[in-house]
């Protein structure tokens, strides 16, 4: 693949979780906002996500676009503030996007299971 | 006077608690007298401040002219066409980067007071002569140049006016390469190997010329980190170019054009 390919696609992955991104963001939010808002006990909102594949399958596309997302932002940020170039910076990238993923979807399946 | 040290890329921010006077002695009428700030040495520095003549409809390009024939003929500035075409008179006055033939002091200065310097982003050769090669340079990586497809024993193209191509080449066409937008773009200031808008906007134009033979090469050119993928989408060189072209919408072209491509694998 060549550079310009791969810079390319990084960026549409970027701009492609990012979409995912702002409509999770709002129904998270909304999500939150209503549960706060009703009083409802933390008994009750697991009541309502065990065992519910839609908020399994909701929190878990959260999780994977912001473990795709945040990683290539840092890879550029990481090049303006540092300097920071070549395979060391993926690897570390690709490191901090695993992380992002395994303890999200830790936390999604905590409450599903 | 004060000295400074212009480190690199950037100017070191110089105000002068007492600079060096050096007065007009001449006798024309004028309401007031504006005190100017003039940049002088290269990487290292200083503010000097002038008096000079304030008149009716004077630009900033008058007042450099002026402290130059009649107060200190060794102040090194670079001009030509002073009508806004050719783009060589660019400074930074009052902190912003200008084109100083079509700036009117009054619409500039702070007080009666101007600070006048060499472009931001560029290596400073003397006083307000900045060197403009690696701007250039960058456009010769962006691929600017045009590549044709006809020869010389062919019929004209025939490109209707009304074409999306041709209007998106009509809206950004017009650079005059003065170098403002690099001079005002923070990402090249955070990274040196980013091409800048002005690169960018004329790979733009190319890469809507139906004539032209490079368009894939010139994507593969102005992607990644060093190219259109870079800009933050500031607006900086739109909100300062002096023809009032956008180059953000420009590198916003070549971002769809280039997914498109890496998506059909061309790149």
């Amino acid at each position: 693949m060549t550079p310009a390919r791969r810079e390319t696609l990084l960026w549409i992955m970027q701009r492609a979780s990012a979409a995912v991104l702002a409509l999770c963001v709002l129904v998270h939010l909304v999500t939150v906002v209503y549960a706060v808002r009703g009083g409802l006990s933390a008994a009750e909102i697991l009541g309502r996500t065990r065992g519910s594949a839609a908020w399994l399958a909701f929190y878990s596309l959260f999780v994977l676009a912001v473990s795709v997302h945040a990683p290539i932002g840092l890879r550029a940020v990481a090049l303006e503030w540092l300097g920071w170039r070549g395979a060391s910076r993926d690897w570390v990238m690709v490191a901090i996007g695993s992380a992002l993923a395994l303890a999200g979807l830790r936390a999604v399946f905590a409450v599903f299971l | 006077m004060l000295c400074s040290r212009r480190s690199g890329r950037s100017r070191a921010k110089a105000l002068p608690p007492e600079p060096a006077v050096i007065a007009s002695t001449e006798t024309q009428a004028t309401t007031t007298t504006l005190q100017v700030d003039i940049w002088r040495g290269g990487a290292t520095g200083c503010l000097r401040r002038y008096q000079v003549p304030r008149r009716d409809n004077q630009t900033v390009l008058d007042v450099v002219t002026y402290v130059q024939r009649h107060l200190d003929p060794t102040l090194a500035y670079r001009f030509a066409c002073r009508v806004g075409m050719c783009g060589s008179c660019a400074m930074t006055v009052n902190g912003v980067a200008r084109w100083t033939c079509r700036t009117h002091v009054s619409k500039v200065m702070r007080g009666a007071r101007l600070e006048i310097a060499p472009l931001r982003n560029l290596p400073v050769i003397r006083d307000l002569a900045c060197d403009m090669r690696e701007f250039f340079e960058k456009w010769t990586q962006a691929r600017g140049r045009f590549a044709p497809t006809r020869t010389r024993r062919e019929d004209f193209a025939l490109i209707p006016p009304e074409s999306r191509e041709r209007r998106a080449v009509d809206a950004a066409i017009e650079c005059i390469g003065c170098g403002v937008c690099y001079a005002s773009c923070d990402v090249v200031a955070w990274n040196p190997d980013y091409l800048g808008p002005a690169a960018l906007n004329r790979a733009w134009t190319l890469a809507n010329d139906v004539r032209d033979a490079g368009r894939i090469e010139r994507l593969r050119a102005v992607a990644g980190d060093a190219g259109c993928h870079a800009c933050h989408t500031h607006l900086s060189c739109t909100e300062r170019c002096p023809k009032k072209l956008s180059p953000t919408a420009g590198i916003a072209g070549l971002k769809r054009a280039v997914a498109l491509a890496a998506l059909k694998g061309e790149l």
